[in-house]
């Protein structure tokens, strides 16, 4: 479906009124600022759904690795994460690989913990990518495995 | 202090990492490019500094990332118009997985080596925290220009032809 995009190098992104991908839901998109806000008082359960070299750099501090879910592999993985826990949970996703309308891994992830049952699901909403809108802005970010 | 020094200091603080809290600063232009030696797709070894007096394009992608793919035949094109006229590109591939890179890179028709990268090459690169990243090398060694996230083609290629001289 990605490569099938329009062919466009607008060199900025832009803002979308709804949710950039076909599947989420604007209403379950979480900004930047409200999860930073939100790790200082009562955080939610993390998810990164991205790729390992990305998560190995730099993750939101407790931030689980459950990825890519582009994959087979990377579903099993956020599947077995996702099946420890209570379908209440309050859960953030997040990649940041690429823009948010090119993201690979979002939708997947996203569907995927719906038909699991979870009910209180946000997407992490990263417009460019994990460095420019999140540690750039100086949002807290950690290294390692 | 730029946010990702801080960053780097408070996660050393925390005992996350190993490497120097300067790490994960963006390179600026007029920096040496990190040196770095990896074994390309072909089996041969692609040595950054072997590159010394030409203009190199490195161009972090992965096979997933639709922007980077897009912008593979304008390098494509790049190499085959100017690479005798000492300009190279060098694909990075931060791909998790090795063969789903060679698939991409061979049906893309690649004329240049590509490299795997990982998280030390990415973080000696100032962090490479999503795709696409190019960086413009000069014939000294010194980086001339870094583009992080999708960048005209245009833009990309007047830089090398100023390079080019």
């Amino acid at each position: 479906m990605l490569l099938i995009a329009p062919l466009l190098f607008t060199g900025v992104a832009t803002e979308p009124a709804t949710a950039a991908t076909d599947i989420i839901p604007a209403s379950a998109l979480i900004q930047p600022a409200q999860l930073a806000s939100e790790l200082k008082a009562k955080p939610p359960t993390i998810l990164q759904v991205g790729f390992s070299k990305l998560y190995q750099q730099a993750h939101i501090p407790g931030a689980i690795y459950a990825g890519p879910t582009n994959s087979e592999a990377g579903l099993t993985a956020l599947k077995a994460e996702a099946e420890k826990l209570p379908r209440n949970t309050a859960i953030v996703i997040y990649c940041g690989c690429c823009p948010w309308n090119r993201c690979p891994n979002m939708d997947a992830a996203y569907t995927t913990l719906k038909a699991m049952g979870f009910s209180n699901l946000r997407a992490l909403y990263i417009v460019d990518n994990f460095g420019q809108d999140w540690v750039d802005k100086g949002y807290p970010a950690v290294m390692g495995q | 202090m730029t946010h990702r020094r801080r960053f780097l200091m408070g996660a050393v603080t925390a005992g996350f990492v190993s490497t120097s809290v300067q790490a994960l600063q963006k390179l600026k232009p007029g920096t040496i490019a990190p040196a770095f030696t990896r074994t390309g797709f072909d089996g041969k070894p692609v040595n950054l500094a072997a590159f010394k007096g030409k203009v190199v394009l490195l161009d972090f992608w992965a096979s997933w990332c639709a922007p980077c793919v897009i912008a593979i035949p304008h390098f494509r094109d790049w190499q085959a118009r100017w690479g005798t006229q000492d300009f190279q590109v060098i694909g990075i591939s931060m791909d998790d997985s090795a063969s789903e890179a060679r698939v991409a890179a061979a049906r893309l028709g690649v004329n240049y080596p590509v490299v795997m990268g990982d998280a030390k090459l990415a973080i000696a690169y100032g962090g490479i925290l999503g795709l696409p990243v190019e960086i413009l090398v000069g014939r000294d060694g010194r980086i001339l220009s870094v583009w992080h996230g999708e960048t005209s083609p245009e833009t990309i290629e007047k830089a090398v032809k100023a390079a080019l001289g």
